[in-house]
């Protein structure tokens, strides 16, 4: 303390009080900005970490499903990107039931975006009326609905019950091409996935489109 | 540090020389003047800290053995079960920690509701308070995920998926909040990282803020009266309060004995309480492609998801109804002043209109998000001139009964599975809860409100 008497007598003491400098306001504004912008720019990375990693997005190759075991009114589930698609072989009757009930539908022809590619707007929304592939997660908030291929009345379904899907986490209800019933909590028709038949018809490559693209 | 001033010698004399130990005793405990009339429910914010200490301690001995890998993470739930010497113990005592702490939560907010304890000076204990519950939340949410059971992954799923309800931004919204196409691997990890670092974190920072900001403006009781404005004994003490140690301190032991009670039983009788605080469907390892066939969160997320599964198109018709209602009489009779008047009646019309653009789904998210957040706001809808149910008029009573009747009913709805007639019942429902808190600032004032004593009412025993 001794070598700087300067620093601790009464001259030197600051007073409490002094109002803020104004000249100092400046570079402390450009501080505090520069530093907040610098916080911002070091969050970009751990923000960023949080998407799908690499692994992630290149776990979505093509499945392969060979349906020539598949017997009318069945369905089977096959695993495409972590989630359920869903091939159903539709018997005539439930085909030409499908155009019966467009008014109790929320979108019967499939008009609202994203969830339905144009190959697939038509009454049975696949490429071939037999086979229905849809994936099968409820577009309200992601359950994947069971099925309930009987028609008429039964436990939690209306009485002229169509046949179709009940979703269980919130009761939406979907009818045999994957389309919602209006006044429902799910807003969408299941969505359809890219999808081709083989050249022999027997078996089913899901993800990939016509012109081969996922 | 001769100037400063310690009265303890030795050993603590050391210690308060360098730090405020002794200082903070007094300030917290031994000199903190609590009011005398404190009853039952006042049990709870004890309470709630000794669970929190339950929950800390077990989650630190389950992480020892956990694995938070999709592959690991339900065979090493099983290991700890089995396995692990006393390993089911600590399990227990943390999944019945659980739904304790939302047990001991909402009656100690049903204790502020009642004698007004998040009124003026008390707002900031109150919001500091809805914090906490917001993170417990969170901290149940993440926590459910990782025992990787069909209950954990379709529960995340669903709830992930709330997000993208959210407009233009949503999908991609949860796609980031999963970090995946599908509630996957990267999920749990992440999950885990919130559930045993991040929540925590906050969480205690948010009771030890709790905690301060009450010490700061006292303690209310059940006659809502300051005792700060009352008389005052020779030394500047309030009459009305006595030190929280030792006659707090030990009240509230027999509370934590009464508490261990019930809590062993639950642990040693019936860890899984019928399926309501451990789901059977946990007990099957989770399956991305296969959705239970009945899926219900646990007991204390129901209410709010049945306010959820409530919103149905229909139903925004009455809820852009109820907007317009409101812009309407706000207009007409409110109490708004200068832009105000018009802006917030705007803002209700642009609401009902946007009812009926949204879609539905994204509705259903806002009145079950909003019906948590709107206690944030209740010390500003609460317009009573008294802050305790005692001296409100007896139809408040009523209200508040029809309110907590009508909490359990949500609750229990949205343990069942859907039908026609419960969605109907749900819809009744969210409407009296949402009524309940946005009608407060009119019907809180009606009324002839009782005389509030001078003083709390207290008979020595």
């Amino acid at each position: 303390m001794s070598q700087h008497p300067t620093q601790s007598d009464e001259q030197g003491a600051v007073d409490p009080n002094l109002p803020p400098d104004p000249s100092r306001r400046f570079w402390v504004a450009s501080a505090c900005t520069l530093g907040g912008v610098a916080g911002v720019a070091t969050a970009v990375p751990f923000v960023g970490s949080f998407a799908p990693s690499e692994k992630a997005k290149a776990a979505g190759a093509p499945v392969e499903a060979d349906i020539s075991g598949l017997a009318e009114g069945q369905m089977m589930t096959v695993e495409w990107r972590g989630k359920p698609v869903w091939i159903v072989r539709r018997t005539k009757a439930e085909v030409d039931a499908l155009s019966k009930h467009d008014a109790e539908l929320a979108d019967p022809n499939s008009d609202r975006p994203g969830f339905t590619p144009e190959w697939a707007k038509n009454e049975y929304r696949s490429r071939k009326p037999e086979y229905f592939v849809c994936i099968g997660i409820c577009t309200h908030l992601g359950c994947s609905p069971t099925a309930h291929f009987q028609t008429g009345a039964q436990p939690g379904l209306p009485s002229d019950w169509p046949g179709g899907w009940l979703c269980p986490c919130h009761g939406s209800t979907f009818d045999l091409a994957g389309r919602v019933f209006a006044n429902k909590p799910a807003p969408d028709n299941l969505e359809i996935p890219p999808y081709v038949f083989s050249a022999d018809g027997t078996r089913i490559t899901i993800g990939v489109d016509e012109d081969n693209k996922a | 540090m001769a100037d400063k001033n310690v009265e303890t010698t030795g050993l603590l004399g050391w210690v308060d020389h360098r730090f405020p130990l002794t200082k903070m005793f007094k300030e917290h405990m031994s000199e903190y003047y609590a009011p005398k009339n404190f009853n039952f429910w006042y049990f709870f914010g004890s309470l709630a800290l000794l669970v929190l200490v339950i929950q800390v301690v077990t989650g630190i001995f389950l992480v020892m053995n956990y694995k938070p890998d999709a592959r690991f993470a339900f065979e090493s739930v099983e290991y700890i079960m089995r396995e692990v010497p006393g390993g089911w113990f600590i399990r227990y005592m943390h999944s019945t920690g659980a739904s304790m702490f939302f047990v001991v939560v909402y009656l100690h907010m049903l204790r502020g509701l009642f004698y007004g304890s998040y009124r003026k000076p008390r707002e900031l204990v109150w919001i500091f308070g809805v914090g906490i519950f917001l993170c417990l939340m969170g901290e149940a949410f993440f926590g459910y995920l990782l025992p990787w059971g069909q209950m954990s992954y379709w529960g995340a799923q669903v709830i992930v998926n709330l997000f993208s309800a959210i407009p233009f931004i949503g999908p991609e919204l949860s796609l980031w909040i999963r970090g995946d196409y599908v509630v996957s691997d990267a999920t749990l990890n992440r999950f885990f990282a919130f559930h045993v670092i991040a929540i925590p974190l906050v969480l205690i920072g948010l009771v030890v803020a709790h905690i301060i900001a009450l010490h700061e403006v006292g303690s209310n009781n059940p006659d809502g009266v300051e005792i700060k404005q009352g008389p005052k004994d020779k030394y500047g003490r309030p009459v009305d309060g006595i030190p929280f140690h030792p006659y707090y301190s030990v009240h509230d032991v027999v509370g934590v004995a009464g508490f261990l009670i019930v809590f062993a039983a639950i642990i040693f009788f019936g860890p899984e309480m019928g399926g309501y605080f451990l789901e059977y469907n946990n007990f099957l390892p989770a399956d991305p492609l296969k959705t239970p066939p009945h899926i219900a969160p646990v007991w204390y997320f129901t209410p709010f998801y049945t306010m959820l599964r409530a919103t149905t198109s229909d139903f925004t018709w009455v809820m852009a109804a109820g907007a317009l209602l409101a812009a309407v009489l706000l207009f007409a009779k409110g109490r708004l002043s200068g832009i105000w008047r018009l802006a917030v009646p705007g803002i209700l019309v642009l609401v009902a209109i946007l009812m009926k653009v949204l879609d539905a789904k994204f509705w259903g998210v806002v009145s079950m998000g909003g019906a948590v957040v709107i206690l944030f706001f209740l010390p500003w809808l609460d317009h009573s001139p008294v802050k305790s149910i005692r001296y409100r008029p007896n139809w408040h009573k009523v209200l508040y009964a029809i309110f907590i009747i009508d909490f359990l009913i949500l609750g229990w709805l949205g343990t069942q599975p859907v039908s026609p007639a419960y969605t109907v019942l749900g819809q009744i429902g969210t409407v009296i809860y949402l009524a309940f808190f946005l009608a407060m600032p009119v019907w809180s004032r009606l009324g002839t409100f009782k005389p509030v004593p001078e003083r709390v009412t207290f008979r020595a025993h």
